[in-house]
């Protein structure tokens, strides 16, 4: 439990408060400030991980987004519980919880690391060779190995206890990164007076200025330059510091995706507080402030734990007081890890030596180490490490040839020079543009309103990287640069891309590239000679930059192995493209406030708390909550559809229509409007009456249907499908307003102004008529398919005399502010006749026995008018409605042999067919066997003591009197033919 | 025109009857509604029969006494009234504009209201609905259909901290229910 | 997530519309004098260009209106935008 890494004094972590945490089970101690990675290197931890294909030991590789290697579960329990975050990006509380990941049974003993023994039959692509044959043995064998193999971390089983919040902001500028770049554009952006985001993943604002202990910014150091940098933002209201928050994505038209940690770093959190926030920001600009990630160097067994990128191990040091071994070997491309070394050396680490790739390395920190009196290798290479759960030692040799020297060590920190941070600027679709002086893919012309500051854009000398932010932010918020006096901050150069000379057997070595995917130099060797000559091909084949990194970290150097293989310089090659997210980010973010209830709108009527009250089974329609059925007592739904329907055929029952869809058709136009999109003919039709209508598609095919009203001679009632209310809507306008703009009409949606209650039944009329004033409503004044603007229980309505049941009906409109009120005065006023309240499973089966069709259930977006045996409904006269042109096609009218509605009636009268069943003529033919048809609609009738079906059939209606064959699971059942009519076919009933 | 919101011996039973007002949201119960579409050749005669200025832009507000006009579309107005007014506008509207080339749908109970006020509304709107209330964006007097997370809703900015909310009644519940859940995220 | 310029309420977030498919796509006054390949032609067959593109959207949370987008379906840019009714600039 001792931090003996950490230093006693230096960095930003709080020595006076000791946080206890637990890894793997044993506890450590650390401080606030601190990271999971800083303190596990303070108590001397460095093996976190293994790999994911070969399972090698792996230690922490970097301070910060990038990390392959040191990805850990943390959670104190599985609703708390997050999977394959980045130690280096943890923040440190009292009881931390966390857990390495790819390893059985543990780190140090681990029994997938079997495949780093037989790596030689692992190679690049071996999932599209090895798995290929026998075919079987890929779901009995391959798959479920694989699946045990892959995938990182355990995902949590109990619902994730956290809530998660969300958020649309807009800002003038928004800088992306509070290193001095992103800091200087931000204040030359608020002296404008602009709207201002500035935005950084870590948990203070400063990037590089947290670990700065040498440079002067005006006349300061750089620590304290920073204070009075974020003190001025407080006198600027416009500008939003956001930090632990990550710019993930960047999409069109400058919208930003920023993920905002809100409570992970205060330790066991309170689930009623926000875990995190998701932030969707339009910016007019956008400033990438990004930085740069340090590139590994790609050597012999470059992975063991204890090997470390030269400016993280500095990182640790300077921030966070902790040492990354006691003895340690340098090797370099670049001048920045000799300041590590120097650094190191200052804190009492011993320097094993400086291995420097370069012949002629230079420069002040160069000189600096040399008279420091630092052991430096020129023009030498790492020809391979020791040590297996932790680095012991390296061999050096130079370049040209020659005998190796082992130098013992228990770190080796290496540095290839720096990638910009293009991700986000190439999610924004803006051109990369290869800098051969730096090696890499800078920031080119951009696609959106946005601009690249700092180290991001490759400019190294701390000076010049806050010139360019302040520039950028005064261009972006249109104001004046301004600029900072830098001192003590001396440019470090240098850079390598590719696989590092090494003597030796190519075959025989394992230089990785892509730590997260084990994706070494000869994997590349490999692909390219299989024939993979782009570079997304070699991306897919050896998996190198698609593990949760994105090959941040191997990107480049793979490019550096093609290139010269190729005989291509690297801009020819190309690079892949990054895509969002930046670093991963929990599916809860995205989710935000939609959860439980609140996932979708839940629509209920104004009548649904006396269903509710009532016991009603609910079902789903759309968004809709509708009553399906009432149950009394200990009735199942067959008992109490029965009951509502014999209610219904001998008495009255009542329904609530509420959700049916209703469009108001107003103006002079109303009924050519009408008659242009419903195939029915509407100009005779007289105020007070009512007709069936049905909408087709452009294509000819029903989309729609519903009963509508001429109130007077310029307003229509419309009603639609429940499902099809907005749709309908939609239709309606987009003809109105792009086909027929010279038509005065004007559409408005009247679905929830109205509840609409249903009284069907023989007694429906004795229910209605003492609560009707202001209207007759008998047979003789207001008969079937007509309609009245009348008042019920004092309320205003309009009373349709209609029926979908096939009885004597009404459906009366009325506000539904008084919904509830006029059903429960029609309840009190049907009580002598046993009023029964019934479901739509019940609507369901009364409307089949009568064949009235439900949009949806008898089409599916392939029938015509005439398949459903409504081809008399149209409108004969006119020229043109939606959907007539089509019908009137060849390829229509010369198909015989279309499937038509008709009745089934099974052999045995109990046997209830099972909906969307098929239908053929002769079970016994050979499979497959020609369909016939399916079987739409299929209840029990309690009406006729049977069960009675609805089918599309082939031909059918001249197939009426056929006997036919439904393959069920239970056998096959034989079915006669009939009309789709099954009771009253004469229709007296609703006039009754 | 029979159908038109008025006193009846039975009382209105609202979408959000019930729910306490809490610190940022109140529920505006009661009133009449229209949607009233007006061609642009007809739009100086509503205007005379409503005492409304029709001619202003699109997406603003123009009031007198308890009339308000909120003008949605290019030809589309949301009416909002005392319940007892709505049978007047009606009938001036119908005397004024003779040719009928007007649309008028009484949309009193298709929708209600929610009343919002304080600081941090903005902040709370900006939860589920996408757009900038920056007042140079979104001025006092400003009105429009929007979205707020999967509900239509149309807004009006009364003043910087105080806008009001109109919902359609079944989605009511859903939107309220938000407001309270990001509203617990702001202190005041 | 776009933000769309709506000829009537100037620029507005992509939830608040709904598309439209291809601009420009006339249904024939007399749709009996079109012949069955030109009726075909205008229900089945669109251009779903990579690049410039004319369009519909409707300002389905806004003002209700229907009108026409150019947009680059290749880098999203929106270069016009205009009423039903109006030529393509
Ligand atoms: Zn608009």
């Amino acid at each position: 439990m001792t931090q003996s890494y950490r230093l006693s004094a230096g960095g930003r972590i709080d020595r006076t408060r000791t946080l206890t945490f637990s890894f793997d089970g044993k506890l450590y101690l650390g401080h606030p400030g601190d990271t999971l990675a800083s303190a596990l290197l303070a108590n001397g931890v460095h093996l976190v991980g293994r790999s994911f294909k070969y399972h090698r030991p792996r230690g922490i590789l970097t301070a910060g987004g990038e990390e392959p290697n040191a990805l850990v579960g943390v959670g104190r329990d599985d609703a708390h519980f997050t999977p394959n975050l980045r130690a280096t990006q943890v923040e440190l509380y009292d009881g931390l919880t966390s857990e390495s990941q790819n390893r059985a049974p543990s780190l140090e003993r681990d029994y997938g690391a079997i495949n780093d023994v037989f790596w030689r039959f692992f190679p690049a692509g071996f999932y599209y060779k090895t798995f290929m044959w026998p075919r079987k043995a890929w779901t009995k064998f391959f798959e479920p190995r694989i699946r045990e193999m892959a995938g990182l971390g355990r995902s949590p089983q109990t619902p994730d206890a956290a809530r998660y919040a969300q958020r649309f902001a807009h800002c003038d500028v928004l800088v992306v990164g509070a290193g001095p770049a992103g800091l200087a554009a931000a204040l030359a952006a608020a002296k404008t007076g602009a709207r201002v985001i500035l935005c950084d993943e870590q948990s203070e604002a400063g990037g590089s200025l947290l670990a700065e202990p040498d440079a002067q910014i005006d006349g300061l150091p750089a620590a304290e330059w920073l204070k009075t940098a974020l003190a001025q933002f407080v006198a600027y209201p416009q500008v939003k510091l956001l930090t632990r928050t990550t710019a993930f994505g960047y999409f069109p038209h400058n919208m930003i995706g920023l993920a905002q940690a809100l409570t992970d770093h205060e330790g066991e959190r309170n689930d009623a507080q926000p875990r995190g926030r998701l932030w969707q920001v339009r910016a007019k600009r956008v400033v990438i402030a990004a930085g740069a990630i340090e590139r590994p160097l790609v050597f012999p067994d470059n992975d063991r734990p204890g090997i470390m990128l030269a400016e993280a191990a500095r990182l640790y040091l300077e921030r966070y007081g902790v040492l990354p071994g006691r003895r340690a070997l340098i090797f370099t491309a670049h001048d920045g890890a000799y300041r590590t070394a120097l650094a190191l050396q200052r804190a009492g680490c011993a320097i094993a030596g400086i291995v420097d790739l370069r012949p002629n390395a230079g420069g002040p920190w160069v000189a600096a180490a040399q008279k420091a009196g630092l052991a430096i290798y020129p023009a030498s290479t790492i020809a391979t490490t020791d040590g297996r759960l932790r680095i012991t030692g390296a061999t050096v040799k130079p370049i040209a040839g020659g005998s190796g020297q082992r130098l013992s060590c228990d770190t080796l920190l290496m540095s290839g020079g720096f990638t910009p941070s293009v991700h986000l600027f190439s999610q924004s679709r803006g051109k990369l543009v290869f800098d051969a002086t730096l090696d890499a893919f800078l920031p080119g012309a951009p696609a959106e309103a946005c601009s690249v500051a700092g180290s991001a854009a490759g400019v190294a000398a701390l000076a010049e990287v806050m010139a360019s932010g302040a520039e950028a932010g005064a261009e972006a918020a249109g104001g004046s640069a301004f600029s900072y006096q830098v001192t003590n901050a001396p440019e470090a150069q240098g850079g390598f891309i590719g696989a590092v000379p090494y003597h030796g057997d190519p075959g025989s070595v394992r230089a990785f590239l892509d730590y997260q995917n084990d994706v070494t130099a000869k994997d590349i060797a490999l692909a390219m000679r299989e024939g993979m000559k782009s570079v997304e091909h070699v991306k897919r084949f050896t998996t190198n930059g698609m593990a949760t990194d994105q090959g941040k970290l191997s990107n480049m150097n793979a490019l550096g192995i093609m290139s010269p293989v190729l005989g291509k310089p690297v801009p020819a090659i190309g690079t892949t493209t990054f895509r969002m997210p930046y670093t991963p980010v929990p599916f809860g973010y995205f989710a935000g406030y939609a959860r439980g209830e609140l996932f979708d709108p839940e629509r209920h009527t104004a009548i649904h708390g006396w269903a509710e009250a009532q016991g009603a089974v609910f079902e789903d329609v759309s968004l809709w909550k509708r009553a399906r059925y009432f149950p009394r007592g200990s009735e199942d739904m067959h008992k109490a559809v029965a009951r509502e329907c014999r209610a219904v055929r001998n008495g009255v029952g009542i329904f609530d229509a509420s959700t049916l869809g209703k469009i108001e058709v107003v103006g002079p136009d109303a009924a050519e409007f009408l008659n242009r999109m419903y195939i029915n003919a509407w100009t005779k039709l007289q105020p007070g009456k009512l007709r069936y209508g049905i909408l087709l598609r452009e294509d000819g095919f029903v989309i729609d249907d519903g009963v509508i009203g001429r109130i007077t001679d310029t307003r229509f009632h419309v009603t639609t499908t429940t499902g099809g209310a907005a749709r309908v809507l939609t239709m309606m306008e987009d003809y109105l307003q792009t086909e027929f703009p010279e038509l005065n009409v004007w559409l408005t949606s009247t679905t929830e102004q109205y509840a609409v209650i249903a009284v069907q039944g023989p007694m429906a009329r004795k229910v209605v008529a003492p609560l009707i004033t202001g209207a007759d409503i008998s047979a003789e004044a207001l008969p079937h398919m007509s309609m009245v603007e009348c008042k019920i229980a004092g309320v205003p309505a309009r009373l349709f005399r209609v029926s979908f049941t096939g009885e004597l009906g009404f459906e009366i409109n009325v506000p539904a502010d008084y919904g509830r009120a006029v059903w429960e005065a029609l309840m009190a006023s049907g009580k002598p006749y046993d009023i029964t309240p019934y479901g739509t499973e019940t609507m369901h089966v009364l409307r089949a026995e009568k064949g009235y069709i439900i949009v949806g259930q008898e089409t599916d977006g392939t029938v015509t008018p005439d398949d459903v045996g409504y081809a008399g409904m149209i409108g004969k006269a006119k020229p043109d409605f939606v959907g007539k042109r089509a019908l009137a096609r060849k390829a229509f009218a010369e198909q015989t042999n279309r499937k038509q509605l008709v009745g089934l009636l099974t052999d045995d009268p109990a046997l209830v067919l099972d909906e969307g069943a098929h239908i053929v003529a002769d079970p016994a033919q050979p499979k497959p066997m020609t369909m016939l048809g399916h079987i739409t609609s299929s209840y029990w009738s309690e009406t006729l003591g049977r069960s009675v079906a609805l089918a599309l059939l082939r031909d059918g209606r001249a197939r009426t009197g056929e006997q036919l064959y439904v393959p069920l699971a239970t056998g096959n059942a034989r079915v006669s033919v009939v009309a789709p009519v099954f009771y009253d076919p004469e229709g007296t009933r609703l006039n009754g | 025109m029979d159908n038109l919101a008025e006193t009846t011996s039975l009382s209105r039973l609202f979408a959000l009857s019930g729910q306490a007002g809490d610190r940022h949201c109140r529920p505006v119960t009661g009133g009449a509604r229209f949607s009233l579409r007006v061609p642009q050749a007809s739009l100086g005669a509503a205007g005379e029969a409503l005492g409304l200025d029709l001619t202003g832009p699109i997406n603003r507000a123009v009031s007198a006494g308890q009339r308000t006009a909120l003008r949605l579309g290019p030809d589309e107005w949301l009416l909002l009234l005392a319940e007892t007014d709505a049978a007047t506008v009606a009938a001036s509207l119908s005397q004024r504009l003779t040719d009928g080339l007007y649309s008028l749908a009484d949309i009193s109970h298709r929708q209600t209201g929610i009343a919002l006020e304080g600081v941090a509304v903005t902040d709370i709107l900006n939860g589920g609905c996408p757009l900038d209330f920056d007042p140079a964006a979104f001025p006092v007097g400003m009105a429009t259909r929007t979205i707020f997370f999967k509900a239509e809703i149309v807004l009006w900015r009364q003043d910087l901290t105080r806008f009001h909310m109109e919902v359609w009644r079944s989605f009511a519940p859903y939107v309220w229910s938000l407001l309270a859940n990001v509203g617990c995220e702001y202190a005041d | 997530m776009l933000l769309i310029p709506c000829p009537y309420c100037g620029n507005r977030p992509e939830i608040e519309f709904a598309y439209g498919g291809e601009a420009h796509v006339v249904r024939a006054a007399d749709p009996r004098k079109e012949d069955d390949a030109a009726w075909t032609e205008f229900l089945y067959f669109r251009k779903n260009p990579r690049g410039d593109h004319a369009e519909r959207w409707r300002h389905a949370f806004g003002c209700g209106r229907f009108f026409n987008v150019k947009r680059n379906t290749y880098t999203d840019h929106i270069e016009a935008s205009y009423r039903i009714g109006e030529m393509l600039p």
